[in-house]
């Protein structure tokens, strides 16, 4: 099992690198650059400009940019932010707890309620139940999350006014827990709605399979009750896909985190991305990637070692 | 030696024992579009205590359904099950309610089936498995079930039982797979053992050990068992009696040694010289039944097998035959039986 383990982590060292190189491109690619902002600005002169390029090491030939930052980034040095100089790592890092805040609650509100609805739609098959949550599921995959958001904020903030808008507290109460969960109520239903609706699907296929399989038949035939043949049986069983589908999800929920902190002002590291984005930001953005790069890799190995604790017949080598 | 020679075993006892089981024109049905596929259609037959029934007939013929739905392990719908009565001990399982029929299954009521691989859990241990009926119908804490467990694998046959109970399923061969399902089958000592093709999987010297081991345990318990194949060796070995199905329905039943001696059912004469035999002429050419099995939907009105059939005559294909009685303690459903 550590030797595995151990293994995978080399092999993501070449992922990484080639994650890292097709990022750096992309953002070079891209028409304009970090300076300019001064352009437009009467106060700062060409010569300026011209200094804060070398300062910066915007002058040298990208491939050169990349190695430098690249040999940083193995010494630990994830580099510092154009506007302001601070260490790019404490700038993610800054914001990291509201983002896995958004997206802890979002994800367990959403396995929580998507399993249960797959799971009743699986044992009750083609019932009204059944056809509405199919139906539900459908709609929310066919709406963008931002839309949602939009929509959210209008009934619940502006019609109603139940909730607030966006941002994480009210002036003045900060750190207050009540407060952060009033703000936190929208972007996590927001963000929660489409990965509840895949949960749903796959928790319910994940199920109707095993049902139908024979060893549930022998359960049945055993007179194990109705109740002790899904919680013993089908559900064990039925898990296993669906781990693996919590490594393949992160991407999607970091995308989805993305938009609906942008949407909902949550200042966490989407925002930061988005933020980043706009003022060319390399450094950040860089971080970022290798951030959520790392992050989604790790969360697939760990499904990984997980399934293969559930599943004696799995073995990781 | 031909298969008529082997001596069936002893029935002398069982013989005048009230049936444990008595079916009483079962039928099976599956709406499918256009109609109605009759997979059981109108199946009657007692299964005496202590003794072994054997079921036999082609892929097709309705015998899987037949046991299926005597535990009532079939989804219905799509399945629907009728029939005038399935009498086990005292209670019609036919009208006994889910609850009441879920109390039975495993421990007065068993099976076994074809596939011991895919019927077993394949991520719970051996003896977490055979544990469940015995904390379920007997109540058994899991100390005490466990110990009960340890003496289960012994019975069926497996070696070193504390350490096999710990194994899964994927580590164990087919033949001990199979001994495990009936370690669990077996579990709450069932009046009554159904076993689905309990051999079929499994190669022919592991096949004889897994018979054998059947036949050891119902001396031991006294089960009555109904034993389900497409077989005739295994029959021929095993059973005390046996019950032709052809086309959902029991074409022919009677003692083994008096049935394969002088099978009076066409079908049933086709079937015993259809098999094939270590001994024989080199020339000659293993006999077939000419044509298929009906596929269910399209069953003539008179006797099934009719169409197939050498000795057919209008009257066979104008009304179909009930099963009467024929000779000592044998039945037949047709016009024309061979030695009547």
């Amino acid at each position: 099992m550590l030797s595995y383990i151990t293994r995978r982590l080399l092999q993501s060292v070449p992922l990484l690198v080639g994650v890292s190189i097709i990022g750096f491109g992309l953002m070079h690619l891209a028409p304009g650059g970090p300076l300019a902002v001064y352009t437009l600005n009467p106060t700062i002169t060409n010569q300026d400009i011209e200094r804060i390029r070398l300062v910066l090491g915007l002058d040298q030939p990208v491939h050169i940019q990349y190695l430098k930052w690249a040999a940083g980034m193995f010494t630990g040095n994830w580099g510092n932010t154009f506007f302001g100089g601070r260490p790019v790592l404490d700038v993610i890092l800054e914001r990291m707890p509201a983002t896995f805040l958004l997206m802890g609650s979002a994800l367990s509100l959403a396995i929580l309620i998507g399993v249960t609805i797959g799971i009743l739609g699986a044992v009750r098959r083609y019932s009204v139940f059944d056809t509405l949550a199919t139906t539900g599921a459908m709609v929310a995959l066919s709406f963008p999350t931002f839309w949602f958001g939009l929509m959210a904020i209008y009934f619940f903030a502006v019609r109603l006014g139940w909730l607030p808008s966006g941002g994480m507290f009210e002036l003045g109460e900060e750190g207050n827990p009540l407060d952060l969960l009033r703000h936190l109520v929208l972007p996590a239903i927001v963000l929660a709605l489409v990965i509840t609706a895949i949960w749903s699907r796959y928790a319910r296929s994940s199920l109707l399979e095993v049902l139908h399989q024979d060893y549930m038949r022998t359960a049945k035939a055993k007179g194990l009750r109705p109740r002790e043949r899904l919680l013993r049986h089908a559900m064990p069983n039925a898990l296993k896909p669906l781990i693996a589908l919590l490594g393949i999800e992160l991407p999607a929920l970091f995308s989805g985190a993305l938009v609906t902190e942008t949407i909902f002002g949550w200042p966490g590291m989407g925002r930061l991305f988005v933020d980043a984005l706009n003022m060319k930001e390399y450094p950040i953005l860089m971080g970022m990637i290798m951030f959520t790069a790392l992050f989604v890799i790790a969360g697939n190995l760990i499904a990984d070692v997980i399934i293969a604790l559930l599943d004696p017949r799995v073995r990781l080598s | 030696m031909t298969l008529a020679d082997t001596t069936a075993p002893d029935l002398s006892s069982a013989a005048n024992t009230a049936p444990v089981l008595r079916v009483d024109d079962l039928h099976v049905h599956f709406r499918i579009p256009g109609g109605v596929m009759r997979a059981v259609d109108g199946v009657s037959f007692d299964l005496r205590r202590g003794e072994t029934l054997g079921l036999v007939g082609e892929s097709g013929s309705g015998k899987t359904m037949t046991s299926l739905a005597l535990l009532r392990l079939l989804e219905t719908p799509p399945a629907q099950i009728d029939g005038k009565a399935v009498m086990f001990e005292g209670r019609d399982l036919l009208r006994l309610p889910e609850r009441e029929m879920t109390d039975l299954r495993g421990s007065r009521l068993s099976m076994v089936f074809q596939e011991p691989m895919t019927s077993l859990n394949p991520i719970m241990t051996i003896g977490r498995q055979i544990d469940e009926p015995l904390v379920r119908h007997l109540g058994l804490t899991a100390a005490a079930a466990r110990a009960r467990t340890h003496e289960l694998l012994g019975l069926v046959g497996i070696p070193r039982p504390a350490q096999a109970a710990t194994v899964y399923p994927h580590q164990l061969s087919g033949g001990m797979r199979q001994r495990a399902m009936i370690a669990i089958a077996l579990a709450c000592r069932p009046s009554v053992l159904v076993a689905d093709e309990p051999t079929t999987a499994l190669d022919v010297t592991i096949q004889a050990q897994i018979l054998e081991l059947l036949e050891q345990l119902q001396q031991e318990m006294g089960t009555a068992i109904l034993l389900i194949t497409h077989d005739l060796a295994v029959i021929a070995e095993t059973a005390h009696r046996v019950a032709v199905m052809y086309a959902g329905r029991i074409v022919e039943t009677g003692p083994v040694a008096a049935l394969f001696a002088a099978p009076l059912h066409p079908y049933t004469e086709g079937l015993l010289r259809s098999i094939p035999r270590v001994v024989r002429t080199p020339a000659a050419e293993l006999p077939e039944i000419p044509g298929f099995v009906p596929a269910p939907g399209t069953l003539p009105a008179g006797c099934a097998f009719a169409p197939r059939c050498a000795y057919a005559d209008a009257a066979c294909h104008g009304t179909r035959p009930a099963l009467q009685p024929a000779l000592s303690d044998r039945e037949v459903a047709c016009w024309k039986p061979r030695h009547g």
